[in-house]
């Protein structure tokens, strides 16, 4: 009876889609289990300080070792798949006056008017609709950092484009949008 | 006046030892009752029956460091009055997977007994133990008093167990869950704490993944006005973290949630100002994600901590150094290796008091370069009190141990990783030998240690030769012959737990301790030159252990992979499941 208990509770900690059964083997063939295994070195590849790869192929990931604890070890790997869940696109988004900033996944938002909704419900505050010819009616203005660092009004751009260039988002008091 | 003192005294004027004292028994478990060390306890039980009597009945604490060297009715029979129980299980290296799931050490045998013999029970530590939800729920149900739980590394339990916890435990001070195998369903569990509790002493669910309500926390921490220690999880953020300290400045003890969030300067003031309020705070933990955008709001605490915890928080040195300038009185420190060599001269330059250090590896399967040999020299320049050292590196040498040796002759505790089985000193390409050495001839109150790195029997030698306070020993892909074992078995007298993996020992090596097994706590050997012959003729010798071989159904039928031999008064284990045969 307990056996099955434990199974079904096993779980070691970890983020929500690491698996985390036995991490030490995952990337050998076989976990080298005989009792022969200490007496022949292990393939170690040669440490080489400018070898930028991450894992290096030859060298096979022993069971239990580094003796460094479950707990900590998944709080490595969560950091690792962290960038590499490409999914999403997330940029930060702030807002003058606003105590902290926020996050918006754009991916999310197929256009402008999607877009300012969602910030306005986020920061409910009236970003306004854009229009070329008058720019923003309201309090605020919503501006973009693109990747030359510059910082833009959201909207000159088509959406595809802004999609590629914002890295983050600022909500400026309009007042404070300098007119170029 | 000290009652061992007495008892000399008494001796001495000719008594016979072995006849009854004429101190009344009220008086000598009144002046018991004031001893609380162990190793004090175990000295006064032996000087005679009255005093045997008189420390058994007094005792309100007992530490089982194997729960099965002694059945819990053997612990109730002789211990009628404890309060308190910590409870350790398995050997330590399960905690790196080395030990198959449903090998052992539930608690529910225990708490069987506890609920007639202690239905007072008011403390239950538990390490390396085997844990279900309907354990914590009986422990909630059959311990009126119950009041501190601590589980350290245990695993078969849910937020399900925590939220019984919560519910039936009116008196609850501490909750303490640190680095289990939990499977953690969600952080409902602390809503569970009714409203009029305000107990809590002690709470720390830092290692959970969940959130939990912030409402019912800030309420739950705003009511246990002797709220001394918290330690909140990733998920509560500085904006949060701000609100609770505001409600707690008294903690003594505090873990951070996450530093990821980006707080404008307005509210970097307030929650800076906030800390200042936090006088009586000497331990920090937590600090996921924190950069030098907010690590500053710790700055009007550094002054007075003397435990630093930054084993979460991947920062470099820069950031080190800013800390570890304001924190002088730092004793202890955890850093991640993300800090390098130059992060370790800043402790090196600021922290004179420091006696413990330990750096973790960010990735121990990376081969980047995290700290080497000139950071632990730097350390051991500038720490000279430092006696307590675990260490992880990709690379070290002879020469930097041994120079460590005689700017640290006081270490207890020293425990080197060098991440690579195998690894020579890396300039000489010899073997790792005259390191630990020198650790050995020179810290002669060494208690702990852990070797690693290419080693040959010589290394063994030494410790055998040497290390004559040595309690506590790892040894990992290491030794050349049985000579290697045989030299440690031999030569320290004081062993109590000694772990093996991946070494080329074998059976005359491991009988070679056959007169130290009864006085040492527990032997682990894994992936050694083992047979179940071997272990037989131990079994044989050795009536008052348990000789354990934990078999893999992909091994040779004649080879014992891992053993595990301990003492024990309560013969073979009962639970023993189908993996594990005891000879």
């Amino acid at each position: 009876m307990d056996l099955i208990n434990f199974e079904a509770t096993e779980l070691r900690l970890g983020l929500p889609g690491s698996t985390d059964e036995q991490p030490e083997i995952k990337s050998t063939p076989s976990p080298v289990k005989t009792n022969k295994r200490s007496s022949s070195k292990m393939d170690s590849s040669v440490p080489d300080e400018q070898d930028s790869s991450r894992s290096p192929p030859a060298k096979t990931q022993v069971v239990g070792w580094p003796p460094v604890r479950s707990y900590r070890k998944n709080i490595l790997q969560g950091k690792k798949s962290e960038p590499e869940s490409g999914s999403g696109m997330y940029v930060k988004v702030s807002m003058d006056g606003a105590p902290y900033l926020r996050k918006v996944d754009l991916k999310v938002y197929k256009g402008y008017g999607e877009l300012m909704k969602g910030l306005q419900e986020m920061f409910k505050c009236i970003v306004g609709l854009y229009s070329e010819m008058e720019g923003y009616k309201s309090e605020y203005a919503p501006t973009y950092e693109d990747k030359d660092g510059d910082w833009m009004l959201v909207g000159d751009v088509p959406w595809d484009m802004f999609l590629t260039s914002c890295t983050r988002l600022r909500i400026m008091k309009s007042c404070d949008v300098i007119e170029s | 006046m000290d009652p061992a003192a007495a008892g000399v005294e008494f001796i001495g004027t000719g008594a016979d030892p072995t006849r009854s004292s004429t101190l009344p028994e009220e008086f000598l478990k009144r002046t018991f009752s004031l001893i609380s060390s162990e190793k004090d306890r175990s000295s006064v039980s032996l000087v005679c029956k009255d005093w045997y009597n008189a420390e058994r009945l007094s005792r309100r604490h007992v530490t089982i460091r194997n729960c099965y060297s002694v059945s819990p009715e053997m612990v109730a029979a002789r211990f009628p009055a404890i309060r308190s129980v910590t409870l350790k299980g398995k050997p330590r290296f399960s905690d790196f997977n080395l030990v198959p799931d449903g090998w052992g050490a539930d608690v529910q045998s225990w708490l069987n007994v506890f609920a007639t013999a202690y239905p007072f029970l008011e403390e239950l530590r538990l390490k390396r133990m085997a844990v279900t939800d309907e354990s914590l729920e009986f422990i909630a149900l059959n311990f009126d008093g119950f009041k501190a739980l601590s589980l350290l590394s245990c695993d078969g339990f849910s937020t399900l167990g925590l939220e019984a916890i919560a519910t039936h435990c009116k008196n609850l001070t501490e909750l303490d869950i640190q680095e289990n195998g939990i499977d953690d369903l969600g952080g409902d569990w602390l809503s569970y704490f009714p409203e009029n509790l305000t107990s809590l002493e002690v709470l720390n669910f830092s290692t959970l993944t969940s959130e939990v309500s912030f409402d019912d926390l800030e309420s739950l921490v705003s009511r246990c006005k002797s709220l001394r220690v918290l330690k909140v999880n990733q998920k509560i953020n500085l904006h949060q973290l701000q609100k609770l300290l505001v409600l707690a400045p008294q903690l003594t003890e505090l873990g951070t949630g996450t530093f990821m969030e980006e707080l404008v300067s307005g509210s970097v003031n307030d929650l800076e100002n906030t800390f200042s309020k936090c006088g009586n705070m000497h331990t920090l933990s937590g600090f996921w994600d924190a950069t030098l955008l907010h690590l500053p709001v710790i700055y009007p605490v550094c002054g007075n901590l003397t435990f630093l915890n930054l084993s979460y928080a991947n920062i470099g040195d820069v950031e080190l150094e800013q800390i570890l300038s304001r924190s002088k009185q730092l004793i202890r420190l955890w850093v991640v290796d993300t800090v390098g060599d130059k992060g370790l001269e800043a402790v090196g330059s600021h922290c004179q008091l420091l006696e413990e250090l330990r750096v973790f590896p960010v990735d121990p399967f990376d081969q980047q370069i995290g700290v080497t040999e000139s950071g632990l020299l730097a350390v051991s320049i500038g720490c000279p009190k430092l006696h307590y050292i675990l260490y992880f590196c990709q690379r070290m040498t002879n020469a930097a141990v041994i120079t460590v040796a005689q700017n640290c002759p006081d270490f207890t505790h020293f425990r080197l990783c060098i991440m690579s089985p195998h690894e020579p000193d890396y300039l000489t390409n010899e073997p790792m030998d005259e390191a630990f050495g020198a650790i050995v001839k020179t810290c002669t109150n060494l208690r702990r240690l852990s070797v690693s790195g290419l080693l040959t029997d010589l290394a063994f030698e030494y410790v055998g030769k040497y290390a004559k306070n040595l309690e506590t020993l790892s040894v990992a892909f290491a030794g050349t012959s049985d000579m290697g074992m045989e030299y440690v078995m031999r030569g320290c007298p004081k062993l109590k737990r000694v772990e093996i993996r991946d070494c080329p020992f074998g059976d005359s090596a491991l009988l070679s301790g056959l007169t130290q097994y009864e006085s040492m706590r527990s032997l682990w050997m894994s992936d050694c030159n083992l047979t179940m012959n071997g272990c037989k003729k131990l079994a044989e010798e050795m009536g008052r252990l348990n000789v354990e071989v934990i078999k893999d159904k992909d091994d040779d039928v004649s080879l014992a992979s891992k053993v595990y031999v301990y003492r024990t008064v309560a013969g073979p284990r009962k639970d023993a499941p189908h993996f594990v045969v005891t000879l």
